[in-house]
């Protein structure tokens, strides 16, 4: 017993064996791993340039077809068929999340199917089916009111537009009701309580606070729709990628061009992530201290 | 004059298990009713049934002279729509224990939210209305601030300006103090007591015998279910009749 009191620091009755180093000064702990690790990737980083700089790829070319006309129009409907797609899928993910948490067994069992069945086949195929979709139905619309041959509807960028935007949606609205879900359910009691009929209740008070769970994922979502189109180029549609096989099957660049699509792409996604951060900042609203009051 | 809240042979279950076993109760206009009773009592649940946020399985409730949540078609009673429940709901304010403020939206947001969105006035005039209202919770120079901002006994007061903005008959108070830190007590039960003196009817859960015995006109206490003895504060308070009552008051006051 004596020795372990001994251990412990000074007791508080001998106040003078302390020696008064409150003056010292503090020095800051030293990160050498750091330096060294950083030192390490830069070379690394060094040596990839510069192997990439001296290797066959002609950056003439590159930056030659970097604005290319035929470049430039398919960079066009990229973008256009990121927004059209994720727009739809937005929309459906939203009805879908809402369906799925409805108390109406047939809502809630539509809305199953629809996530089951998109989500459990691969885009690449849905595409396919939508552009073919004339080999099961010849015809369409509604007998005596109006028809149309679907070959005349169906274009490549209607099939893409619903081939992405449906499975998309179906993606989505799992991350909705993850949102939906994180909202304390004193929140739709308070709502209620002052008279908002179920679905006033979800617009005013619940889906904005849902948003701030929903929206990173969502970015994520929107990122990955910006190069999940290039999956259109198998049925003809004109997007970036497509652009640039048609221009290398003629010219032979082929890893030229590919730069020149991947260029563009990091583009895309460095402002995708900027909005997004933007967004996220609108939607924090009333989370913190620190929140930007508007 | 007939009652303003009218409990008949009121029954609630959750499946298997009875919360509320025949309530029989009415409060009149004006009149401070302050429920009390152990945790699980069905005090809760009964105040909950009352704006509907429970559904009853038996029994029948009026509130303002209407049967709450059904419509009766000769000898049946048929569930009434979520806009008609709504509509409804609007008779009766409520405050939680655990407040519920909308935290996206600023204490003025959150007293606005109903009178614009729900009775559709217009923005500057629920905004002026909603200042005077926060002013007199003592809240006048919060308006802006958000729920994150504020303290427990302020945001309960801010919840308790969001329902009077919607002009109820009647204001139920689920155990508005429990959530609080001990300090900030006081606060909110005196804005309670100065809506009691201006006429409101309330119903109050609440574990706050002292606030009852001051407050209420009439005191009722609650276990398993079903109502034990209701009289006037004294009674209830100082000379419980059932033993239930007095094992109860003496727990709470020891």
């Amino acid at each position: 017993m004596l020795s372990a009191s001994n251990d412990r620091a000074p007791a508080s009755g001998n106040a003078d064996t302390f020696t008064d180093i409150s003056h010292f000064e503090h020095v800051p702990r030293r990160y050498y791993g750091r330096y060294l690790a950083s030192a390490v990737i830069l070379a690394i980083v060094v040596y990839i340039v510069v192997a990439f700089a001296r290797g066959q790829i002609e950056w003439a070319v590159v930056a030659r077809f970097l604005t290319a006309k035929s470049i430039l129009t398919g960079l066009v409907n990229t973008i256009v068929m990121t927004i059209l797609a994720m727009a739809l899928g937005i929309v459906l993910g939203v009805i879908v999340a809402i369906m799925r948490l409805s108390t109406n067994p047939v809502l809630r069992g539509v809305a199953h199917g629809y996530v089951w069945l998109f989500r459990g086949t691969p885009v690449i195929l849905q595409l396919l089916l939508w552009f073919n979709l004339a080999l099961v139905f010849p015809v369409m619309g509604i007998p005596g009111l109006f028809e149309f041959r679907t070959v005349d509807i169906m274009t490549p960028f209607l099939a893409a537009l619903l081939g992405l935007g449906i499975n998309q949606g179906a993606y989505t609205s799992e991350v909705v009701r993850a949102g939906l879900l994180s909202v304390d359910t004193g929140q739709y009691e308070a709502a209620k309580s002052i008279g908002m009929p179920k679905l006033q209740a979800l617009r005013r008070v619940i889906l904005p606070q849902a948003m701030r769970v929903i929206i990173p994922p969502i970015g994520n979502e929107l990122i990955g729709m910006a190069k999940l189109t290039s999956l259109a180029s198998v049925i003809q549609y004109a997007e970036m990628l497509h652009n640039a096989e048609n221009i290398y099957y003629a010219n032979a660049r082929v890893i030229e061009l590919l730069m020149v699509a991947g260029v563009w792409y990091l583009v895309i996604v460095t402002v995708l992530s900027l909005l997004q951060s933007r967004v996220e900042l609108r939607f924090a609203r009333g989370a913190g201290r620190a929140s930007a009051k508007q | 004059m007939n009652p303003l809240v009218k409990a008949v042979d009121l029954r609630k279950s959750y499946g298997e298990f009875q919360a509320l076993h025949g309530i029989h109760l009415e409060v009149e206009k004006g009149e401070v009713l302050c429920i009390i009773g152990p945790s699980g009592s069905g005090k809760s649940t009964f105040l909950r049934c009352i704006n509907q946020l429970e559904t009853i399985t038996g029994g029948a409730l009026w509130v303002n002279d209407e049967l709450v949540g059904y419509r009766r078609v000769e000898n049946k009673l048929y569930p009434l729509s979520e806009k008609q429940m709504a509509r409804q709901r609007l008779a009766t304010g409520m405050v939680f224990q655990r407040f519920n403020l909308f935290p996206h939206m600023t204490a003025l947001e959150n007293v606005i939210e109903g009178p614009v969105q729900v009775l559709k006035k217009k923005k500057a005039e629920a905004a002026e209305e909603a200042r005077a209202l926060l002013t007199r919770v003592g809240l006048g120079h919060k308006c802006d601030a958000f729920p994150v901002e504020l303290s427990g006994g302020q945001q309960q007061r801010v919840a308790i300006a969001r329902a009077l903005a919607m002009h109820p008959q009647l204001m139920l108070f689920d155990e508005p103090t429990s959530a609080l830190d001990p300090e900030l007590v006081g606060e909110v039960l005196s804005v309670m007591r100065d809506l009691a003196k201006s006429g409101m009817t309330m119903i109050v859960v609440t574990h706050e015998l002292g606030f009852a015995r001051e407050v209420a006109n009439r005191v009722v206490f609650m276990d398993q279910g079903k109502i034990v003895e209701t009289g006037t504060p004294e009674q209830v308070l100082s000379r419980p009749q059932q033993q239930r009552t007095q094992d109860f008051i003496s727990a709470v006051l020891s």
